[in-house]
């Protein structure tokens, strides 16, 4: 990340993009663009821009409902999932899947839920199929803090443990599942990190709100689960800037811990390690900015998807 | 090519292997499928042959071994997945009612989901509410899982290959109380039975009766018996529910004018609804009688075998219920 001397402006960007993208998603959603739900992850950035650079192509990523982030980061063009937002043709799902289903199997994203934990399992059968295929890849499985109460998380954990898979779970502990704390509903500090030990695994906690901590983590993740030495489960603090989903104000967070939180964005905290300057930061924000708009328009030009649309892709042949 | 007469259990045994040799990605994994050889014994020598790589014991893990199998299907295997009993499934109700049937769909069409769920499914004796059960009907009401309720040693194989060969999620039943019942099958590796095609078990003019899985030797026999009285009897095993072999249906129903469905699954929204539904609607100008449904009541499955044979609708049943149609 730092060899090049505009590597960091790189991973600045990536960042920058998703937190320009997250925002226009929740002005499309005020203005009624975008219907449904959606789940945003500004204040999250550097969990998935760190995980994307540590990756290798091709490794597979089963990412949450909260998940643009994630998308983005690994690739997904900005175009493709704003018209999925959007529900338009052209969108990443044909318009199908929505805000929790971005996915784009060309860039290893094997989709992703609405059903708390529900990808868990499906990811260890995918680092299953990797020890079968000799394909090399680690697969990634992302999830929040609320979801290490769901037992498909255990189950998944303990036989991917006992298989040696590999595969990397990262546990994006925002402190809140939905509206509550997770403090008020687990009787551990980590919810994640404070199970690792059940599962022979290594306790690890990292700042999820420093990108260079999370690529570090992931990388040695990757490493070890490559080597046939079994997978990882990496807890990364971090917080969600806005609400849980929709119009959540989130005002059930006590203030002081918004403004700390507020205080640890990671796009600020990349900045100032990396000295660069405010105006700066403004000019590549500016960049981001001027992409995303670009895509949007693209999107916001799309069809809808036919009417016949609705009954395609239930079988893999259509005449079924 | 020969045939060879092994039991209803067997023929499942035969139709995995011949597939494994046959294509690598075909994995096998479940509770106790391996060295056990599975808790009816259908997976043995498996394990032996296939190695401990593609057959695979897991740990009490039912979302896993659903949820799972759609990741390994993602992965570019073919997973066969057991459960011990089709009640099981439940248990992973996410991971069937959702994941796999799903997981294709709501990504637009991005993926294939090659995954067979073995359910060894129905009553078989004293085994109470929760080993019991014939939920073929959830599944059905499920778009985007075929299903495939096989009859015969014969049909268990062939339908079984076809799964495995099937690029969608498909659930396969399997009858327990038929698993020692023999019957020639075909030592051909390359013959399958396709989903969607019913069979003619037997063929008859005066009443068509519709029934799968274990109620067809039960309704053969009831035809066998009305014979005697100079009844005749069609009788048709649509073999898979997904797709569903509409067309022998109706031809049969043009010729008989009458139709009667049989199942296990308890009668109050069951699959012979559906049938008779359809039916009705379909068929109502052609119909000399109501389309009747025989069903198992709806009570969970007691454990008691004095009550439990009460559960599925037995052979004076249907022959009662036959003659009043004829006679309508
Ligand atoms: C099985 C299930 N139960 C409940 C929900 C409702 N729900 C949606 S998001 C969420 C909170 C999850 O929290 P966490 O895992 O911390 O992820 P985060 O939203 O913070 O990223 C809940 C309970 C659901 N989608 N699925
Ligand atoms: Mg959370």
């Amino acid at each position: 990340m730092t060899a090049n001397p505009h590597a960091h402006e790189h991973v600045l960007l990536q960042m920058l993009r998703i937190r320009e993208f997250e925002n226009r998603v929740q002005s499309l959603f005020s203005d009624g663009l975008v219907k449904g739900s959606t789940h945003l992850a500004n204040g999250q950035e550097a969990v998935a821009v760190g995980m994307a650079f540590a990756l290798h192509p091709g490794d597979p990523v089963l990412c949450t409902y909260r998940g643009h982030h994630h998308t983005i980061a690994r690739g997904l063009p900005l175009e493709s999932a704003f018209a999925e937002i959007l529900g338009r043709a052209t969108g990443c799902c044909g318009g199908k899947g929505g805000s929790m289903h971005l996915t784009d199997k060309s860039l290893a994203l094997m989709g992703s839920y609405a059903i708390i934990g529900s990808h868990i399992p499906i990811a260890v059968g995918a680092a299953w199929a990797s020890t079968l295929t000799h394909d090399g890849a680690v697969t990634c499985c992302i999830f929040g803090d609320g979801t290490t109460t769901i037992g498909s998380f255990h189950e998944a954990l303990n036989l991917a443990a006992v298989w040696r898979l590999p595969i990397v779970f990262i546990c994006e502990n925002n402190l809140y599942s939905e509206y509550t704390a997770i403090g008020d509903v687990v009787p551990i500090e980590h919810p994640a990190a404070d199970r690792a030990g059940a599962y022979g695994l290594d306790r690890i906690v990292i700042d999820g709100n420093d990108v260079e901590a999370v690529k570090e983590a992931v990388s040695l993740a990757r490493e070890r689960a490559s080597a046939g030495r079994g997978p990882s489960l990496i807890e990364a603090l971090t917080y969600r800037h806005g609400g849980h989903s929709r119009a959540d104000p989130g005002d059930y967070r006590p203030r002081e811990e918004v403004e700390l939180w507020l205080s640890r964005d990671p796009i600020s905290k990349y900045a100032d390690r990396h000295e660069v300057s405010t105006q700066r930061l403004e000019q590549l924000g500016a960049e981001a900015r001027d992409e995303v708009d670009r895509a949007l328009r693209k999107a916001l030009a799309a069809p809808a998807p036919a009417a016949e649309a609705l009954l395609s892709n239930v079988w893999s042949e259509e005449s079924s | 090519m020969t045939s060879t007469e092994i039991t209803y259990a067997w023929a499942i045994n035969h139709a995995m292997d011949e597939e494994m040799a046959r294509d690598p990605r075909v994995v096998l994994f479940g509770q106790d499928v391996g060295r056990m050889g599975g808790v009816f014994g259908v997976t043995r020598n498996l394990f032996e042959k296939h190695g401990p790589e593609r057959v695979r014991d897991v740990s009490i893990v039912e979302h896993f071994v659903v949820g799972g199998a759609v990741g390994a299907a993602l992965g570019g295997l073919r997973p066969i997945a057991e459960v011990q009993f089709a009640d099981f499934l439940l248990v992973a109700g996410d991971e069937s009612f959702h994941k796999l049937p799903k997981w294709r769909y709501m990504h637009g069409g991005a993926f294939t989901i090659p995954v067979v769920i073995r359910a060894p499914s129905g009553i078989q004796g004293g085994v109470g509410a929760e080993h019991s059960q014939s939920p073929e009907g959830h599944y059905w009401h499920t778009p985007g899982l075929k299903i495939a309720v096989p009859s015969t040693p014969a049909d268990a194989k062939g339908l079984l290959k076809s799964a495995i060969r099937d690029d969608d999620p498909v659930i396969f039943f399997e009858t327990r109380r038929l698993y020692r019942v023999k019957g020639l099958v075909s030592d051909d590796p390359e013959l399958l039975v396709p989903f969607g095609q019913a069979s003619v078990r037997r063929e008859g003019t005066d009443l068509t009766v519709v029934a799968w899985a274990g109620m067809v030797p039960e309704v053969l026999a009831a035809a066998e018996m009305l014979a005697a009285e100079g009844l005749s009897i069609e009788v048709i095993d649509p073999r898979t529910l997904v797709p569903f072999d509409w067309e022998t249906v109706a031809a049969s129903v043009r010729k008989t004018s009458r139709l009667l469905i049989v199942h296990e699954a308890p009668l109050t929204m069951g699959p012979g609804a559906e049938i008779a539904s359809r039916a009705a609607d379909e068929l109502f100008v052609e119909l000399d009688a109501p389309v009747r449904r025989l069903a198992g009541p709806d009570v969970p499955i007691p454990q008691n075998m004095a009550l439990e044979q009460f559960c599925f609708p037995q052979v004076p049943e249907i022959v009662a219920a036959a003659r009043e149609l004829i006679r309508w």
